[in-house]
Protein backbone atom coordinates (compact mmCIF):
# COMPACT_ATOMS: atom_id res chain seq x y z
CA UNK A 1 0.00 0.00 0.00
CA UNK A 2 1.17 3.52 -0.89
CA UNK A 3 0.75 6.26 1.04
CA UNK A 4 -2.61 8.00 3.08
CA UNK A 5 -4.49 10.80 1.40
CA UNK A 6 -3.11 13.88 2.88
CA UNK A 7 -5.99 15.65 5.69
CA UNK A 8 -7.21 18.81 4.36
CA UNK A 9 -8.77 21.46 6.41
CA UNK A 10 -12.50 22.39 5.33
CA UNK A 11 -14.01 25.96 5.61
CA UNK A 12 -17.85 26.42 4.62
CA UNK A 13 -19.56 30.08 4.78
CA UNK A 14 -23.37 29.71 5.69
CA UNK A 15 -26.17 31.70 3.64
CA UNK A 16 -26.26 34.57 6.14
CA UNK A 17 -22.98 36.51 4.57
CA UNK A 18 -20.73 35.06 7.84
CA UNK A 19 -16.84 34.36 7.07
CA UNK A 20 -16.06 31.23 6.60
CA UNK A 21 -15.87 28.86 9.41
CA UNK A 22 -13.79 25.99 10.39
CA UNK A 23 -16.00 23.13 10.20
CA UNK A 24 -13.76 19.79 10.55
CA UNK A 25 -11.02 18.12 8.33
CA UNK A 26 -11.16 15.43 5.66
CA UNK A 27 -8.89 12.76 3.46
CA UNK A 28 -8.53 13.45 -0.20
CA UNK A 29 -5.66 12.83 -2.60
CA UNK A 30 -5.98 16.58 -3.99
CA UNK A 31 -7.99 19.78 -3.42
CA UNK A 32 -10.61 19.32 -6.08
CA UNK A 33 -11.42 15.72 -4.39
CA UNK A 34 -11.23 17.68 -1.26
CA UNK A 35 -13.75 20.06 -2.05
CA UNK A 36 -16.26 17.30 -3.65
CA UNK A 37 -15.93 15.57 -0.25
CA UNK A 38 -16.30 18.30 1.84
CA UNK A 39 -19.66 19.04 -0.17
CA UNK A 40 -21.18 15.51 0.33
CA UNK A 41 -19.70 15.18 4.26
CA UNK A 42 -20.79 18.64 5.27
CA UNK A 43 -23.00 20.86 3.62
CA UNK A 44 -25.46 17.74 3.27
CA UNK A 45 -28.33 20.02 4.93
CA UNK A 46 -27.42 23.46 3.38
CA UNK A 47 -24.59 24.28 5.71
CA UNK A 48 -23.32 26.79 3.21
CA UNK A 49 -22.96 28.07 0.08
CA UNK A 50 -18.71 28.14 -0.11
CA UNK A 51 -15.93 25.80 0.24
CA UNK A 52 -12.66 26.43 1.45
CA UNK A 53 -10.09 23.46 1.91
CA UNK A 54 -6.12 24.31 2.74
CA UNK A 55 -3.74 21.27 3.45
CA UNK A 56 -3.75 20.62 7.22
CA UNK A 57 0.19 20.99 6.80
CA UNK A 58 -0.01 24.05 5.44
CA UNK A 59 -1.42 25.78 8.58
CA UNK A 60 1.12 27.43 11.12
CA UNK A 61 -0.27 27.33 14.51
CA UNK A 62 0.37 29.37 17.30
CA UNK A 63 1.66 27.22 20.52
CA UNK A 64 -0.16 26.53 23.43
CA UNK A 65 2.60 27.06 25.30
CA UNK A 66 2.49 30.51 24.67
CA UNK A 67 -0.96 31.32 25.79
CA UNK A 68 0.20 33.63 28.37
CA UNK A 69 2.75 35.59 26.78
CA UNK A 70 0.18 36.06 23.85
CA UNK A 71 -3.44 36.49 25.18
CA UNK A 72 -2.77 37.61 28.72
CA UNK A 73 -1.63 41.29 27.88
CA UNK A 74 -4.99 42.30 26.62
CA UNK A 75 -6.91 41.50 29.89
CA UNK A 76 -6.07 44.22 31.84
CA UNK A 77 -6.62 46.61 28.53
CA UNK A 78 -10.14 47.45 29.31
CA UNK A 79 -9.96 50.90 28.09
CA UNK A 80 -10.34 49.01 24.74
CA UNK A 81 -13.64 48.27 25.16
CA UNK A 82 -16.86 50.76 24.91
CA UNK A 83 -18.18 49.85 28.51
CA UNK A 84 -14.85 51.43 30.05
CA UNK A 85 -16.38 54.51 29.36
CA UNK A 86 -19.14 56.53 31.18
CA UNK A 87 -21.20 58.75 28.61
CA UNK A 88 -23.78 60.91 30.50
CA UNK A 89 -27.49 59.26 29.45
CA UNK A 90 -28.39 63.06 29.01
CA UNK A 91 -26.32 62.39 25.49
CA UNK A 92 -28.42 59.19 24.68
CA UNK A 93 -27.48 56.61 22.74
CA UNK A 94 -23.80 56.45 21.64
CA UNK B 1 -23.54 3.74 22.49
CA UNK B 2 -21.01 2.75 20.71
CA UNK B 3 -18.04 2.58 22.48
CA UNK B 4 -18.12 -0.44 24.53
CA UNK B 5 -15.93 -1.43 27.74
CA UNK B 6 -13.24 0.48 26.60
CA UNK B 7 -10.14 -0.25 29.02
CA UNK B 8 -8.78 3.19 30.59
CA UNK B 9 -5.11 3.00 31.07
CA UNK B 10 -3.22 5.27 34.17
CA UNK B 11 -5.62 5.49 36.70
CA UNK B 12 -4.05 7.09 39.56
CA UNK B 13 -5.17 8.85 42.68
CA UNK B 14 -4.57 12.33 43.07
CA UNK B 15 -1.94 12.41 45.99
CA UNK B 16 0.23 9.98 43.12
CA UNK B 17 -0.34 12.74 40.17
CA UNK B 18 2.99 14.75 38.74
CA UNK B 19 2.85 18.36 38.91
CA UNK B 20 1.67 18.34 34.98
CA UNK B 21 -1.09 15.71 36.26
CA UNK B 22 -2.60 17.59 39.12
CA UNK B 23 -2.44 20.68 36.75
CA UNK B 24 -4.09 18.37 33.41
CA UNK B 25 -7.22 17.39 36.46
CA UNK B 26 -7.22 20.83 37.61
CA UNK B 27 -8.10 22.13 34.11
CA UNK B 28 -10.71 18.97 33.45
CA UNK B 29 -12.43 19.83 36.67
CA UNK B 30 -13.03 23.69 35.88
CA UNK B 31 -14.57 22.07 32.70
CA UNK B 32 -11.80 23.16 30.45
CA UNK B 33 -11.70 21.29 27.32
CA UNK B 34 -8.14 19.98 26.01
CA UNK B 35 -6.96 20.60 22.55
CA UNK B 36 -4.71 18.51 20.23
CA UNK B 37 -1.59 20.05 20.90
CA UNK B 38 -2.10 20.73 25.00
CA UNK B 39 -0.07 18.59 27.26
CA UNK B 40 -1.62 15.57 28.20
CA UNK B 41 -1.11 12.42 30.19
CA UNK B 42 -0.79 9.25 28.14
CA UNK B 43 -3.04 7.18 29.40
CA UNK B 44 -5.51 9.79 28.37
CA UNK B 45 -4.74 9.92 24.68
CA UNK B 46 -4.12 6.65 24.48
CA UNK B 47 -7.93 5.89 26.32
CA UNK B 48 -9.35 8.58 23.97
CA UNK B 49 -7.90 6.66 21.04
CA UNK B 50 -9.56 3.66 22.11
CA UNK B 51 -12.83 5.53 22.45
CA UNK B 52 -13.04 7.64 19.46
CA UNK B 53 -11.48 5.04 17.14
CA UNK B 54 -14.18 2.27 18.59
CA UNK B 55 -17.23 4.85 18.24
CA UNK B 56 -15.80 5.66 14.37
CA UNK B 57 -15.38 1.92 13.93
CA UNK B 58 -19.23 1.32 14.82
CA UNK B 59 -20.52 4.49 12.58
CA UNK B 60 -18.79 3.06 9.56
CA UNK B 61 -19.70 -0.98 10.25
CA UNK B 62 -23.38 0.31 11.33
CA UNK B 63 -23.92 1.03 7.73
CA UNK B 64 -23.73 -2.24 6.77
CA UNK B 65 -26.59 -3.84 8.43
CA UNK B 66 -28.45 -1.13 7.01
CA UNK B 67 -27.32 -0.94 3.32
CA UNK B 68 -28.68 -4.68 3.31
CA UNK B 69 -32.03 -2.72 2.99
CA UNK B 70 -31.35 0.31 0.48
CA UNK B 71 -32.05 -2.04 -2.95
CA UNK B 72 -34.89 -3.34 -0.84
CA UNK B 73 -36.84 -0.52 0.76
CA UNK B 74 -40.81 -0.58 -0.11
CA UNK B 75 -40.84 2.41 -1.65
CA UNK B 76 -38.50 5.33 -3.53
CA UNK B 77 -39.52 7.95 -0.73
CA UNK B 78 -37.97 5.21 2.11
CA UNK B 79 -35.34 3.99 -0.01
CA UNK B 80 -34.21 7.73 -0.52
CA UNK B 81 -34.06 8.49 3.18
CA UNK B 82 -32.55 5.42 4.20
CA UNK B 83 -29.92 5.72 1.93
CA UNK B 84 -29.42 9.73 3.60
CA UNK B 85 -29.45 7.93 6.70
CA UNK B 86 -26.26 5.40 5.74
CA UNK B 87 -24.85 8.26 4.09
CA UNK B 88 -24.89 9.91 7.73
CA UNK B 89 -23.12 6.98 9.51
CA UNK B 90 -20.46 7.72 6.94
CA UNK B 91 -19.75 11.11 8.10
CA UNK B 92 -20.23 10.36 11.81
CA UNK B 93 -17.45 7.97 10.66
CA UNK B 94 -15.18 10.43 9.70
CA UNK B 95 -15.95 13.14 11.85
CA UNK B 96 -14.89 10.42 14.66
CA UNK B 97 -11.74 9.39 12.64
CA UNK B 98 -10.53 13.35 12.47
CA UNK B 99 -11.03 13.85 15.71
CA UNK B 100 -9.30 10.74 16.58
CA UNK B 101 -6.17 11.83 14.66
CA UNK B 102 -5.63 15.15 16.23
CA UNK B 103 -4.20 12.27 19.11
CA UNK B 104 -1.48 11.37 16.74
CA UNK B 105 -2.65 8.25 15.27
CA UNK B 106 -3.15 7.88 11.30
CA UNK B 107 -6.68 6.70 9.51
CA UNK B 108 -4.75 3.62 8.22
CA UNK B 109 -3.69 2.82 11.65
CA UNK B 110 -6.97 2.74 12.95
CA UNK B 111 -8.62 0.94 9.62
CA UNK B 112 -5.55 -1.55 10.36
CA UNK B 113 -6.44 -2.38 13.87
CA UNK B 114 -10.25 -2.72 13.02
CA UNK B 115 -9.16 -5.22 10.04
CA UNK B 116 -7.41 -7.10 11.98
CA UNK B 117 -9.56 -7.44 14.92
CA UNK B 118 -7.78 -5.60 17.30
CA UNK B 119 -9.75 -2.80 17.83
CA UNK B 120 -13.81 -3.70 17.97
CA UNK B 121 -17.10 -1.93 16.78
CA UNK B 122 -20.15 -2.25 18.96
CA UNK B 123 -21.74 -5.42 19.22
CA UNK B 124 -25.32 -4.74 17.88
CA UNK B 125 -24.48 -4.26 14.33
CA UNK B 126 -22.92 -8.47 14.69
CA UNK B 127 -27.02 -8.99 14.59
CA UNK B 128 -28.82 -9.74 11.14
CA UNK B 129 -31.28 -7.43 9.42
CA UNK B 130 -33.91 -9.79 8.50
CA UNK B 131 -36.48 -7.65 7.59
CA UNK B 132 -38.39 -4.36 6.63
CA UNK B 133 -39.66 -3.42 10.46
CA UNK B 134 -35.46 -4.37 11.13
CA UNK B 135 -34.91 -0.61 9.62
CA UNK B 136 -37.54 0.78 12.03
CA UNK B 137 -36.03 -1.22 15.40
CA UNK B 138 -32.55 -0.15 14.21
CA UNK B 139 -33.30 3.50 14.07
CA UNK B 140 -35.80 3.70 16.76
CA UNK B 141 -33.81 1.56 19.34
CA UNK B 142 -30.34 1.71 18.25
CA UNK B 143 -30.05 5.09 17.59
CA UNK B 144 -32.32 5.86 20.39
CA UNK B 145 -29.49 3.95 22.63
CA UNK B 146 -26.89 5.80 20.87
CA UNK B 147 -28.30 9.14 21.35
CA UNK B 148 -28.71 8.49 25.17
CA UNK B 149 -24.66 8.14 24.85
CA UNK B 150 -24.24 10.80 22.68
CA UNK B 151 -26.03 13.49 24.14
CA UNK B 152 -23.71 13.77 27.30
CA UNK B 153 -20.67 13.48 25.34
CA UNK B 154 -21.09 16.96 23.54
CA UNK B 155 -19.77 17.89 27.29
CA UNK B 156 -16.84 15.56 26.72
CA UNK B 157 -13.19 17.02 27.88
CA UNK B 158 -11.60 16.78 24.75
CA UNK B 159 -12.05 19.30 22.48
CA UNK B 160 -12.12 17.55 19.17
CA UNK B 161 -14.56 14.68 19.86
CA UNK B 162 -17.30 17.29 21.78
CA UNK B 163 -16.82 19.26 18.33
CA UNK B 164 -17.78 15.75 16.59
CA UNK B 165 -20.35 15.19 18.78
CA UNK B 166 -22.43 18.34 18.48
CA UNK B 167 -22.45 17.56 14.87
CA UNK B 168 -23.26 13.81 15.55
CA UNK B 169 -26.16 14.86 17.61
CA UNK B 170 -27.68 17.31 15.43
CA UNK B 171 -28.10 14.57 12.82
CA UNK B 172 -29.09 11.40 14.77
CA UNK B 173 -32.66 12.62 16.19
CA UNK B 174 -33.36 12.43 12.35
CA UNK B 175 -32.50 8.54 12.33
CA UNK B 176 -34.25 7.94 15.01
CA UNK B 177 -37.82 9.51 13.82
CA UNK B 178 -37.20 8.03 10.59
CA UNK B 179 -36.91 4.67 12.32
CA UNK B 180 -40.45 5.42 14.62
CA UNK B 181 -41.86 6.70 11.66
CA UNK B 182 -41.02 3.50 10.08
CA UNK B 183 -42.66 1.26 13.03
CA UNK B 184 -45.89 3.30 13.04
CA UNK B 185 -46.24 2.74 9.92
CA UNK B 186 -45.74 -0.81 10.25
CA UNK B 187 -47.96 -0.89 13.33
CA UNK B 188 -50.94 0.81 11.43
CA UNK B 189 -50.85 -2.05 8.70
CA UNK B 190 -52.03 -5.26 8.40
CA UNK B 191 -51.64 -7.66 11.57
CA UNK B 192 -48.90 -9.64 9.43
CA UNK B 193 -46.72 -6.04 9.21
CA UNK B 194 -47.48 -5.65 12.74
CA UNK B 195 -46.58 -8.98 13.77
CA UNK B 196 -43.22 -8.18 12.30
CA UNK B 197 -42.81 -5.07 14.21
CA UNK B 198 -43.09 -7.06 17.15
CA UNK B 199 -40.94 -9.40 15.76
CA UNK B 200 -38.84 -7.02 14.95
CA UNK B 201 -38.75 -5.20 18.60
CA UNK B 202 -38.34 -8.98 20.54
CA UNK B 203 -34.78 -9.42 18.33
CA UNK B 204 -33.34 -5.63 19.08
CA UNK B 205 -34.58 -5.31 22.46
CA UNK B 206 -32.11 -7.20 24.85
CA UNK B 207 -28.83 -6.35 21.99
CA UNK B 208 -30.41 -2.59 22.33
CA UNK B 209 -29.82 -2.99 26.28
CA UNK B 210 -26.40 -4.39 25.32
CA UNK B 211 -25.09 -1.36 23.91
CA UNK B 212 -24.50 0.55 27.08
CA UNK B 213 -22.14 -2.45 28.31
CA UNK B 214 -22.17 -4.33 31.22
CA UNK B 215 -22.98 -2.80 35.10
CA UNK B 216 -19.62 -1.06 35.96
CA UNK B 217 -20.39 0.77 38.88
CA UNK B 218 -17.48 -0.86 40.29
CA UNK B 219 -15.25 -0.81 37.09
CA UNK B 220 -11.59 0.95 37.71
CA UNK B 221 -11.75 1.67 33.67
CA UNK B 222 -15.16 3.80 34.47
CA UNK B 223 -14.08 5.50 37.25
CA UNK B 224 -10.55 6.94 35.48
CA UNK B 225 -12.59 7.86 32.36
CA UNK B 226 -14.86 9.12 34.25
CA UNK B 227 -12.68 11.81 36.03
CA UNK B 228 -10.92 12.44 32.71
CA UNK B 229 -14.87 13.37 31.65
CA UNK B 230 -14.58 11.48 28.36
CA UNK B 231 -17.46 9.07 29.43
CA UNK B 232 -20.42 11.36 31.68
CA UNK B 233 -22.41 8.54 33.09
CA UNK B 234 -22.13 5.01 34.21
CA UNK B 235 -23.54 2.07 31.97
CA UNK B 236 -26.33 1.23 34.30
CA UNK B 237 -27.68 5.34 34.26
CA UNK B 238 -27.87 5.56 30.45
CA UNK B 239 -29.43 1.88 30.17
CA UNK B 240 -31.73 2.96 33.01
CA UNK B 241 -32.78 5.95 31.36
CA UNK B 242 -33.53 4.67 27.53
CA UNK B 243 -35.83 1.69 29.20
CA UNK B 244 -37.69 4.29 30.92
CA UNK B 245 -37.84 6.36 27.78
CA UNK B 246 -38.70 3.51 25.53
CA UNK B 247 -41.01 1.89 27.08
CA UNK B 248 -43.85 4.44 26.62
CA UNK B 249 -43.00 4.46 22.97
CA UNK B 250 -43.50 0.82 22.66
CA UNK B 251 -46.73 1.19 24.33
CA UNK B 252 -48.09 3.95 21.36
CA UNK B 253 -47.31 1.57 18.95
CA UNK B 254 -48.96 -1.30 20.51
CA UNK B 255 -45.57 -3.56 21.03
CA UNK B 256 -45.06 -5.45 23.94
CA UNK B 257 -41.59 -4.92 25.54
CA UNK B 258 -40.48 -8.72 25.42
CA UNK B 259 -39.43 -8.52 29.17
CA UNK B 260 -42.15 -10.41 31.28
CA UNK B 261 -40.41 -9.01 34.68
CA UNK B 262 -40.90 -5.18 33.09
CA UNK B 263 -42.34 -3.16 35.48
CA UNK B 264 -43.04 0.54 36.88
CA UNK B 265 -41.15 1.14 39.85
CA UNK B 266 -42.70 4.15 41.44
CA UNK B 267 -40.28 3.82 44.57
CA UNK B 268 -37.32 4.67 42.01
CA UNK B 269 -39.27 6.32 39.69
CA UNK B 270 -38.46 4.23 36.51
CA UNK B 271 -39.15 0.78 35.89
CA UNK B 272 -37.61 -2.52 37.19
CA UNK B 273 -36.19 -4.72 33.86
CA UNK B 274 -34.38 -7.82 32.96
CA UNK B 275 -30.97 -8.05 32.25
CA UNK B 276 -29.78 -9.11 29.20
CA UNK B 277 -27.98 -12.45 28.67
CA UNK B 278 -24.26 -11.20 29.26
CA UNK B 279 -22.92 -14.38 28.25
CA UNK B 280 -23.89 -13.57 24.62
CA UNK B 281 -22.83 -10.20 24.72
CA UNK B 282 -19.85 -11.55 25.39
CA UNK B 283 -19.89 -14.20 22.69
CA UNK B 284 -20.55 -11.35 20.18
CA UNK B 285 -17.36 -9.58 21.23
CA UNK B 286 -15.16 -12.53 21.21
CA UNK B 287 -15.81 -12.40 17.92
CA UNK B 288 -18.71 -15.12 17.95
CA UNK B 289 -21.96 -13.43 17.15
CA UNK B 290 -24.62 -13.78 14.21
CA UNK B 291 -22.45 -11.70 11.54
CA UNK B 292 -19.26 -10.67 12.92
CA UNK B 293 -17.39 -12.61 10.39
CA UNK B 294 -19.54 -10.84 7.79
CA UNK B 295 -19.39 -7.62 8.60
CA UNK B 296 -15.98 -7.42 9.22
CA UNK B 297 -15.24 -9.31 6.09
CA UNK B 298 -16.92 -6.73 3.91
CA UNK B 299 -15.50 -3.86 5.43
CA UNK B 300 -12.14 -5.45 4.61
CA UNK B 301 -13.29 -6.53 0.98
CA UNK B 302 -14.48 -3.01 0.70
CA UNK B 303 -10.86 -1.34 1.54
CA UNK B 304 -8.68 -3.90 -0.50
CA UNK B 305 -10.94 -3.44 -3.58
CA UNK B 306 -10.90 0.07 -3.48
CA UNK B 307 -7.30 0.55 -3.11
CA UNK B 308 -6.57 0.18 -6.75
CA UNK B 309 -8.60 3.56 -6.65
CA UNK B 310 -7.38 5.41 -3.88
CA UNK B 311 -3.50 4.28 -5.28
CA UNK B 312 -4.80 5.43 -8.40
CA UNK B 313 -6.42 9.04 -7.18
CA UNK B 314 -2.40 9.63 -5.63
CA UNK B 315 -0.94 9.07 -8.75
CA UNK B 316 -3.16 11.42 -10.75
CA UNK B 317 -2.43 14.13 -7.61
CA UNK B 318 1.00 13.25 -7.50
CA UNK B 319 1.63 14.15 -11.44
CA UNK B 320 -0.78 17.05 -11.83
CA UNK B 321 1.31 18.87 -9.03
CA UNK B 322 4.36 18.13 -11.14
CA UNK B 323 3.26 19.07 -14.35
CA UNK B 324 1.41 22.70 -12.32
CA UNK B 325 5.44 23.50 -11.21
CA UNK B 326 6.53 22.81 -14.70
CA UNK B 327 4.07 25.23 -15.83
CA UNK B 328 4.80 27.70 -13.13
CA UNK B 329 9.00 27.29 -13.52
CA UNK B 330 8.92 27.71 -17.48
CA UNK B 331 6.14 30.70 -17.20
CA UNK B 332 9.40 32.07 -15.06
Amino acid sequence: MSGEWPLWEIFIRGQHGLNHRHVGSLHAPDAEMAIRNARDVYTRRNEGVSIWVVRSNDITASSPSEKGPLYDPSNSKVYRHPTFYDIPDEIGHM
Amino acid sequence: MYAQMVTSEGSKARKDMTPDETAFQDRIDRNEKIEPKEWMPDGYRKTLIRQIGQHAHSEIVGQLPEGNWITRAPTLERKAILLAKVQDEAGHGLYLYCAAETLGVSRDELLEALHSGKMKYSSIFNYPTLTWADMGAVGWLVDGAAIMNQVPLQRTSYGPYARAMVRICKEESFHQRQGYDIMMRMCAGTPEQKAMAQDALNRFWYPALMMFGPSDKDSVHSAQSMAWKIKMNTNDELRQKFVDQTVPQAEYLGLTVPDPDLAWNEDKGGHDFSEPDWSEFFAVIAGNGPCNAERLGARVKAWEDGAWFRDGLMAHAAKAGERARAARHAAE
